[in-house]
C-alpha cells in the first residue's frame, strides 16, 4: 500500500499522522576484521533490523539506546545521508535517500558533537551563510533569528568568533544555525552531551517552547534520560538494531524498574546510613551511594539523611540508560519464560 | 630507575608512537618511491649530459636520489616531527608541566626523537632503498663496515636534525604562531640539505657554504659515507661539531625560556 | 518576539491536525523563491553557487590570521619555486637537458605550473575528503541543500595558493619572452587552452582520487603521489623518461596532455611516442572526458559511502 496515494477528505490529516514513517527499514553493514596481516574476515552486521514506526506532525519523540545501537543509523536514513538497504523511508511524504536535497529544506540536523557553524568567524556569520545558502525571505531570516537570539540568549554571542563560544553556548549557537530556514522536523544527535546543568535546562525549556509554538516535529537521540523525561512524551528504545521499546516515557521506568542513586558527601566517614527502602550501595571514605526505587521521590530521603547526618553535599544520579535496558531485557526474557510456562500449564 | 633506562623508554615510545601510522607509513613510502623514480630519471638525464659532474658518476647519482628518498621522513625534511608537539605545548602553556619534570627537557625530546628516526630509517627508509636498488643500478657498497660507518653518519645527522628543530620550536616561546618559523626552517633544510640537488652540484661559492651549514650533515654526509665519497672520520667530525654546537645554542635558549616561564608563573 | 497565528493553534498529541504550526518552504517561501525542479542545470547552478558562498567564508575565516596569511603565501611561493630552483641549478651546469634549452623547459614547466596552480587553487582541498569520512564531518554536508562535490571542493579554499599561480605565471611569461619559435596565432591560442584543459585534467584527477577516500580513508597520499608526483613529472621534457612512464601518462592517466603532447607542437618537437600531429589539440576533449568520467567515479564513491556509511 503506498500512503501517497490516500487522496481523501482527510488526505493531509492522514499524511499529518505519518509525517515520519519507517516501514520494515533495515541497514546492513559489510564490516570487514582483520584476522591476520593481509587476510580479513566479512560480516554481515545489521546495524537497523526491521525497524518500523511513525511520528505525527508536531510529535516529540527521545530515540535512546546504548552505543551502536543504531540510533545514528536510523537518524542518518531520515536526513538522507544512508541509504536503506531494505524497507521504506519516508519524511514528510519524500524518499530521504532519493531525494536528500529537496528534504534538507525541510529538515534541521544537530550534531551534538559535531559543529557546523564556522570556527574562526562571528556566530552570525554562520547564520548569514545559512540564509543564503537555503534562500530563506529577508523576513523570514530576520523573525527566526530574533525570536533563537532571544530565546537562546544569544543576544551578546553573535558577534564573538565561534571557537571562543564556551560549549553550552556554541550547542545552543547550532540549534538556531538549524532552525533558521523554518524546519518541520528537527534532529538532534545528543544536543545535551557534555554540556552544564544551566545550558542543559536551557535547551530543554527552547526545544519545549519550539514545539508549542510552532509545532516542530522533534526526535531527540540521547544519552540523558533526563532530556527524554523533560523534553518528549514518547520514548523509543532501540537495541541491536531493534525497537525494544515504543510508548510513553512512564511505561518505561515501569517496565524498566530501575533505581536512581543518592550520592551523599558525610563530614566524616561514618558507618552506612540507615534509611530504608533505600539501602547503600558503595562506600568511600566520608562518601556513600544510595539506591533508591526510580519511581519514588528523592525529597523525603534527603529530608531523612539531612535531618541524621552530618551533610556535606548531596546529589541524585539518575539511571543510566544501559541499566534500564538491561532491566528491560531481563523482564521481557522473565515475562516469554512465564508466557511460555503459562502455555505449559494450559496445554 | 636509572635516567639512562628513562630515555631508552622514552625513545621506546617515540619509535612505537610512529609505528601506530601504518596506513601513513606506506602512504609515505608510495610517495617516496613515486618521487624517486622521476627524480632518478631527471639525474640520469643530467649525468648524461656531464658526466662526473660533482665529482659523482651516473651510479652514484642515482644511489644519491634513492638515499634522499630513504633520509627524507628520517632527518625530517618534509613532514613535522616532534616540533609541532612542543610548540603545542608551549601555547597552551603545559610546557611548564615539562620544565618541572625531574627530566631534562632537550634530551626528553631527543630521545623521543630518536626513536621517532629510528621507526622511519625501518619503516620509511628501507623499502625505497631496496626499489631503487631493484630497477636502477646503484654504487652500494659490499662491506659490511662501510654500511656502518653510513649509519652511524644518519645516527649523527638525526641529532643535527633534533637540534635545528628543537631551537626552532623553543622560539614560539617568543612568537605568537610557530608556524611560519617551523615554514622557514622547512624552506632552508629542503634547499640546503641537498634535497633538490646534491651539494656538489650547487654552483661555485653557494656550493661551497651549502657545505659548511649544518643542513649537508643531514643527506650529504651520510649519502658521501655510504658511497666512499668522503672520510668518514672527518665527516663523523663535522656532524658531531655542529650537533655539539646547536644543541648546546638549544639548551641556552631553553633556560632563557624557562626563566621567562618561571617568571610569568607558570 | 512574533507572535503568530501559530501560537495555541498547535496542539503537539499524535495525529493533530497542526498545518499551521509549520507550513511547508513552499508555502513559506511562495512558488517563485522554492528552488524548483533539480534538473541537472540547475544543480550545477545550484553546485555553483554553494560554492562560491563557502569559498567566501573560507577567505573570512583566514583573514581572520592575517599575518600568518601573509606568510604561508610567501610560504606556498617559494616553496612551489623550488622545483623551478631545482632546474635552475640544473642548468647552471649543463646547457641542455634531455636535449631541451632552458627556455623550452620553462615552457612545459610554466604551463603545468599554472594549470596544476588553478586546480589547486579550485579544489586544492579534495584530499581532505579521507579525513572528513573519518571524523563524520561528512555527514554535516550531506543536511545542506547543496551538492557534496561543489561543498567538498571549497573546502578550506585558500586565497594563499595563489602563490603557486602567480610563481607559474612567472615561469610561463620568462619562456615565451625568450622562447626562439615562431609564434603564429594558432600557437599563441594554444597557450591559454593548455592552461585550461590542464586545469581539467588535473582537476578529474582530484575528483577521481577525492572519490576513491569515501572506499580508503587514508588513500590521500597515494591521490598526492599522482598529483604533485604528476606535477613534476611534467615539468621535464618527455625525452628523459623511460617510454613505458611516457605511454602510462599519455593513454593510461592521459597527464601527458596537460603540456606534454600540445607543447610539443608549440615547441615544434616530435613526441617520443608516434602521435598523429592533431592530437596536439585534443586536450580540451581530454580534459572534459576526463571530467565526465571523474563526476561518475565522484557519484559511485557518494553512493557507496551513502550505502555502507564508511
Amino acid at each position: 500500500m503506498d500512503r501517497d496515494d490516500m487522496n481523501g477528505i482527510d488526505g493531509t490529516e492522514e499524511r499529518d499522522r505519518h509525517f515520519i514513517e519507517l516501514d520494515r527499514v533495515e541497514k546492513v553493514f559489510d564490516v570487514r576484521k582483520k584476522t591476520g596481516f593481509l587476510r580479513s574476515e566479512r560480516r554481515e552486521v545489521r546495524a537497523v533490523d526491521s525497524i518500523s514506526f511513525t511520528v505525527a506532525r508536531g510529535e516529540m519523540v527521545g530515540y535512546i539506546g546504548p552505543n551502536g545501537a543504531g540510533k545514528s543509523t536510523t537518524i542518518k536514513m531520515l536526513t538522507g545521508i544512508l541509504t536503506p538497504s531494505g524497507g521504506r523511508v519516508r519524511v514528510a511524504g519524500i524518499d530521504p535517500s532519493r531525494e536528500r536535497t529537496r528534504l534538507a529544506h525541510r529538515i534541521g540536523v544537530v550534531f551534538g558533537q559535531r559543529t557546523t557553524l564556522w570556527w574562526d568567524l562571528p556566530l552570525i556569520d554562520s547564520y548569514r551563510l545559512m540564509h543564503r545558502m537555503y534562500r530563506i525571505p529577508d523576513a523570514r531570516y530576520r523573525e527566526n533569528l530574533d525570536r533563537c537570539v532571544e530565546l537562546l540568549e544569544l543576544g551578546d554571542l553573535l558577534d564573538v568568533p565561534v571557537r571562543q563560544l564556551s560549549l553550552g553556548q556554541r550547542m545552543r549557537g547550532d540549534i538556531a544555525a538549524a532552525l533558521l530556514h523554518d524546519p518541520e522536523v528537527l534532529y538532534l544527535d545528543e544536543p545535551t552531551i557534555g554540556l552544564d546543568v544551566i545550558s542543559k535546562a536551557k535547551v530543554r525549556e527552547f526545544l519545549r517552547d519550539l514545539n508549542t509554538e510552532r509545532g516542530t516535529t522533534v526526535l531527540l537521540t540521547t544519552h540523558d534520560l533526563q532530556d527524554i523525561e523533560q523534553v518528549c512524551r514518547r520514548v523509543m528504545v532501540i537495541d541491536h538494531g531493534r525497537l525494544m521499546y515504543d510508548g510513553p516515557i512512564a511505561g518505561l521506568h515501569e517496565v524498566g524498574d530501575s533505581e536512581r542513586t543518592l550520592v551523599v558527601d558525610l563530614e566524616r566517614e561514618l558507618p552506612p546510613i540507615e534509611a530504608a527502602p533505600a539501602r547503600v550501595v558503595k562506600v568511600e571514605g566520608p562518601r556513600q551511594w544510595l539506591a533508591f526505587p526510580a519511581s519514588e521521590s528523592a525529597a523525603p530521603l534527603v529530608a531523612r539523611v539531612a535531618a541524621e547526618y552530618p551533610l556535606v553535599d548531596l546529589s541524585v544520579r539518575e539511571p543510566d540508560i544501559e541499566a534500564v535496558i538491561a532491566t528491560m531485557y531481563a523482564e521481557q526474557a522473565d515475562r516469554a519464560r512465564r508466557a511460555g510456562e503459562a502455555e505449559e500449564a494450559v496445554s | 630507575m636509572g635516567t639512562g633506562r628513562l630515555y631508552v623508554a622514552v625513545a621506546a615510545g617515540g619509535f612505537r608512537r610512529y609505528a601506530t601510522y601504518r596506513a601513513a607509513t606506506a602512504a609515505g613510502v608510495f610517495t617516496n618511491t613515486v618521487f624517486g623514480f622521476i627524480l632518478a630519471y631527471t639525474y640520469i638525464a643530467l649525468w648524461a649530459e656531464k658526466p662526473h659532474l660533482g665529482g659523482y658518476d651516473e651510479a652514484q647519482a642515482l644511489t644519491y636520489v634513492w638515499v634522499g628518498q630513504a633520509m627524507f621522513a628520517v632527518m625530517v625534511l618534509g613532514s613535522n616531527g616532534f616540533e609541532a608537539d612542543l610548540i603545542e605545548r608551549i601555547r597552551t602553556g603545559d610546557i611548564a608541566i615539562d620544565l618541572y619534570r625531574p627530566a631534562d627537557l632537550q634530551a626528553w625530546w631527543l630521545a623521543a626523537d630518536t626513536g621517532r628516526a629510528l621507526f622511519q630509517l625501518l619503516g620509511r627508509g628501507v623499502f625505497p632503498m631496496a626499489c631503487g636498488a631493484l630497477f636502477f643500478d646503484l654504487a652500494l657498497p659490499t662491506d659490511l663496515l662501510t654500511w656502518a660507518a653510513c649509519l652511524v653518519a644518519i645516527a649523527l645527522g638525526t641529532v643535527v636534525s633534533f637540534a635545528i628543530r628543537y631551537i626552532v620550536a623553543l622560539c614560539a616561546f617568543w612568537l605568537m604562531d610557530g608556524a611560519g618559523a617551523m615554514q622557514l626552517t622547512w624552506l632552508g633544510g629542503m634547499f640546503f640539505s641537498g634535497m633538490l640537488l646534491p651539494l656538489n652540484v650547487f654552483p661555485g661559492a653557494l656550493g661551497e657554504l651549502a657545505r659548511l651549514l649544518p643542513w649537508s650533515a643531514l643527506l650529504q654526509a651520510p649519502a658521501d659515507v655510504l658511497m666512499g665519497e668522503a672520510d668518514p672520520l672527518s665527516t663523523f667530525a663535522f656532524q658531531a661539531g655542529w650537533a655539539v654546537v646547536l644543541l648546546a645554542v638549544g639548551r641556552m635558549i631553553q633556560s632563557a625560556a624557562t626563566r621567562r616561564v618561571v617568571v610569568q608563573g607558570g | 518576539m512574533a507572535e503568530t497565528e501559530q501560537v495555541n493553534e498547535t496542539r503537539a498529541t499524535p495525529g493533530s491536525h497542526s498545518s499551521h504550526g509549520s507550513r511547508s518552504p513552499q508555502e513559506a517561501y511562495g512558488e517563485d523563491l522554492w528552488p524548483g525542479p533539480y534538473g541537472p542545470y540547475s544543480r550545477l547552478r545550484d553546485g555553483l553557487r554553494a560554492y562560491r558562498m563557502i569559498a567566501a567564508m573560507w577567505i573570512r575565516s583566514t583573514m581572520a590570521y592575517r599575518a600568518s596569511f601573509a606568510m604561508t603565501a610567501f610560504g606556498n611561493f617559494a616553496a612551489t619555486s623550488f622545483d623551478f630552483l631545482t632546474i635552475l641549478l640544473m642548468f647552471s651546469q649543463v646547457d641542455e637537458l634531455g636535449g631541451y634549452s632552458l627556455p623550452e623547459v620553462a615552457f612545459l614547466y610554466g604551463v603545468v605550473g599554472v594549470a596544476f596552480g588553478l586546480t589547486d587553487l579550485v579544489i586544492g582541498s579534495m584530499d581532505r575528503l579521507g579525513s572528513r569520512v573519518r571524523d563524520g564531518t561528512l555527514d554535516t554536508l550531506l543536511v545542506r541543500p547543496a551538492p557534496v562535490l561543489a561543498q567538498v571542493a571549497a573546502d578550506k579554499f585558500a586565497l594563499r595558493r595563489l602563490g603557486r599561480i602567480a610563481q607559474g605565471l612567472f615561469v610561463l611569461g620568462y619562456a615565451v619572452a625568450v622562447l626562439d619559435i615562431a609564434w603564429t596565432p594558432l600557437k599563441v591560442l594554444m597557450v591559454p587552452m593548455m592552461v585550461l584543459s590542464g586545469a581539467m585534467i588535473f582537476g578529474a584527477v582530484f575528483v577521481a582520487g577525492g572519490a576513491f577516500q569515501f572506499v580508503a580513508q587514508d588513500a590521500s597520499e597515494v591521490q598526492n603521489s599522482f598529483t604533485y608526483g604528476g606535477g613534476t613529472l611534467l615539468q621535464y621534457p618527455p625525452s628523459i623518461f623511460a617510454k613505458e612512464l611516457v605511454r602510462g601518462v599519455t593513454f593510461v592517466v592521459p597527464l601527458a596532455f596537460v603540456n606534454w603532447v600540445p607543447a610539443l607542437y608549440v615547441l615544434g618537437r616530435p613526441y617520443p611516442l608516434d602521435l598523429p600531429t592533431w592530437v596536439a589539440f585534443t586536450p580540451p576533449l581530454v580534459g572534459a572526458g576526463c571530467c565526465v568520467l571523474a563526476g561518475l567515479v565522484w557519484r559511485a564513491g557518494l553512493r557507496s559511502y551513502r550505502s555502507t556509511g564508511s
